[in-house]
């Protein structure tokens, strides 16, 4: 096969959770950056490995909850009292223990579209294209494989010494991702 | 790199039918497999289309009567003074109180780490769905011009009017329309990697582009699942107030009014248990054919079913001291009007339905005390049934037994369901059934991924709930 000098980085394939972890570990310690690994479910520990430490998630959530708890709260207070006055049961126009169910709805409400889009946009998805499914052998990261890939953008990437560090991990293998 | 390869599970303690919420000898590999291949490899089986006509031919029924109530009115229906709430509003909270479990297992039980939601929080989450989009059916029905449905969303309007945030009704709308909305979010995000799975798995090409679209090309990359497993612990901490204020909104609808027997400060608390209630019930009901007839008895256990009917039976009993406060509280309080409605309900006209949801809500309860009879899945199939009806005449009785006979003797009435009534009940039954069985032909019933991860080799060693030692994975 030809020499192709453009790929998007090397996948190693791995059986187990603390393999891919390990070698997660391990490539991180080596000085490699840019990297990430795919798994069929959550594997405790390994998004910190890969040197992710923090999500700005629940601070987005924590926004839209409170935007949609003064978005709830202002559209009762301009209806009810500026817009559309009205006297009923002898409460005044700004009667707020009435508004307190609506305004809870409302923040619940934005909170959680905030916690599923910010997760989604955070995330990148959707996304109709990604490099690694390029390798057959990534649908199984969807069943029981475990996969490591190191991009080639990575500074210390290089192709032969990277595979081989790969392959000493113990890789089950190492492909190749075209870009 | 072949299946004979994949690590067997190393089983530490005997397995325990009785005890153990998995059985054991699965793999990453085999669990994926038995549970996408009921979506996309198994042959459909004959049941799944008699039962999807029979609902089928349900949910024609509702259409037929919707169209004839669209043309006529909604006095083909039994309402009329003073009863102008009958089963429009009795089949509304009966929905709505189903389509509580689903969230709370997913929700609730997942907060206190209870590992063994995680085989039935997905069906259960659907079910809130479905049941939901039933509930919704009845008031906007019950409108009577329900193509004007809009007025009740507050938008600038040329009439120059918004809604009346004092009422419980209008509290209502805002509820049920983010219950819907954070119980789909809630259900779709715990889909995305089980589509993903179903994408890589899928033989036939359309299957794949369809699911793989749903997917929005999730590939499980660790920082994903980081920014996943917050976002969703983020909504279970946003549901669980949630469906605790629902119920508590639609007993409003009730306790909000000066009605004998509505008009009482226990109605959220006895009307959210009683939801939790019915909920389970219908989880029960539902749970236990489908784990029959797809062969699911190793991933829904017995202890799952055992799990279901003690909180069937907790909340039963909140239920039943709900109904004995009522009592209480009418001769306590010294209202004679109050006095009267409980005496209404023990002999007047509607007294065999008041035994009737006294002897399902809380006679045939007690039964579940007995550890014999919660291993036994014919007699849990039948309190669950039994208990779906109970809490069905429970709403007839809270509805129908204030409103026919209140302050006045002269207004005295009676409600009488007309023929309508009863199609339009059958048929948001077969509105329920017809989208529950499409979802399980189109859709894993079981989360996949979450069941990979509940495999001995992945629990944590001190993970509370599971029912085997987590051994040191073994290499084959």
């Amino acid at each position: 096969m030809a020499e192709r000098t453009d790929i998007y980085g090397l996948l190693a394939e791995f059986n187990a959770p603390e393999k891919v972890l390990a070698a997660a570990q391990r490539a991180y310690a080596e000085g490699y950056r840019r990297m990430d690994a795919y798994t069929p479910f959550p594997v405790e520990g390994l998004a910190e490995a890969l040197g992710f430490h923090r999500t700005r998630l629940p601070i987005l959530v924590l926004l839209g909850g409170l935007f949609g708890g003064a978005l709830g709260y202002a559209l009762l207070y301009y209806a009810e009292v500026i817009d559309y006055p009205l006297i009923v049961g002898g409460k005044p126009f700004h009667s707020w223990p009435a508004f307190i169910p609506i305004v809870f709805e409302t923040t619940i409400f934005f909170a959680a579209l905030s916690a599923v889009l910010g997760m989604l946009a955070l995330n990148g998805l959707p996304m109709p294209y990604h490099p690694v499914f390029n390798v057959p052998r990534f649908a199984l990261a969807s069943r029981d494989r475990f996969f490591l890939l190191i991009e080639a953008r990575d500074p210390k990437f290089d192709r032969e010494a990277t595979r081989r560090f790969l392959e000493a991990l113990g890789a089950d293998g190492v492909w190749e991702v075209e870009p | 790199m072949s299946e004979e390869k994949d690590r067997m599970v190393e089983i530490g303690t005997p397995f325990d039918p009785q005890s153990a919420i998995l059985a054991p000898g699965y793999t990453y590999a085999s669990i994926t497999d038995k549970i996408s291949a009921l979506v996309l490899t198994r042959r459909t089986p004959r049941g799944w289309f008699f039962g999807f006509t029979m609902a089928f031919l349900l949910l024609l029924l509702l259409l037929f009567t919707a169209a004839y109530l669209l043309a006529t009115g909604v006095g083909i229906w039994g309402v009329t003074v003073p009863v102008g709430w009958g089963f429009d509003i009795i089949n509304f909270v009966w929905w709505i109180g189903i389509g509580h479990a689903g969230t709370l297992i997913s929700a609730i039980l997942l907060l206190l780490r209870q590992r063994w939601r995680t085989s039935i929080n997905r069906f259960a989450e659907a079910m809130t769905l479905f049941a939901v989009a039933c509930a919704g059916l009845y008031p906007l029905l019950h409108m009577g011009r329900p193509w004007l449905f809009y007025w009740l969303l507050p938008y600038p309007n040329t009439m120059g009017t918004w809604p009346q945030p004092r009422s419980p009704l209008v509290w209502d709308v805002f509820a049920i329309t983010t219950y819907a909305t954070v119980s789909f979010l809630f259900w779709f995000i715990g889909l995305i990697p089980d589509l993903a799975t179903l994408r890589d798995r899928a033989r036939r090409r359309l299957w794949r582009i369809l699911y793989g679209f749903l997917a929005m090309g999730w590939r499980g990359s660790a920082r994903h699942w980081a920014r996943y497993e917050m976002a969703y612990l983020l909504l279970a901490g946003l549901a669980t107030p949630l469906v605790v204020s629902v119920h508590t909104v639609v007993s409003f609808d009730f306790a909000i009014s000066i009605i004998p027997g509505w008009h009482a400060t226990i109605f959220p608390p006895y009307f959210v248990a009683g939801a939790i209630y019915s909920g389970f019930a219908m989880v029960m009901t539902l749970a236990i054919p489908l784990r029959k007839f797809y062969e699911l008895e190793d991933l829904i256990t017995m202890k799952h079913l055992d799990n279901m009917a003690k909180i069937m039976l907790a909340t039963g009993l909140l239920v039943g001291y709900g109904y004995l406060m009522e009592a209480f509280m009418a001769w306590y309080s010294g209202n004679p009007y109050e006095r009267y409605m409980i005496l209404n309900r023990l002999r007047g006209p509607y007294a065999p339905i008041y035994w009737a949801l006294l002897v399902c809500n809380v006679g045939v309860l007690q039964a579940l005390w007995s550890a014999r009879v919660r291993r036994s899945v014919r007699a849990l199939f039948a309190i669950a049934l039994l208990v779906n009806v109970g809490m069905w005449l429970e709403r007839f009785v809270i509805v129908v037994t204030s409103l026919h006979r209140d302050f006045l003797p002269s207004s005295w009435g009676m409600y009488r369901p007309t023929v309508f009534d009863w199609t339009m009940f059958l048929g948001s039954i077969g509105l329920f059934l017809t989208l529950l069985f499409l979802f399980i032909r189109l859709l894993p019933v079981i989360s996949i991924f979450e069941m990979r991860a509940l495999l001995p080799e992945v629990a944590p060693a001190s993970g509370k709930g599971t029912t085997r030692p987590a051994e040191a994975p073994t290499l084959s």
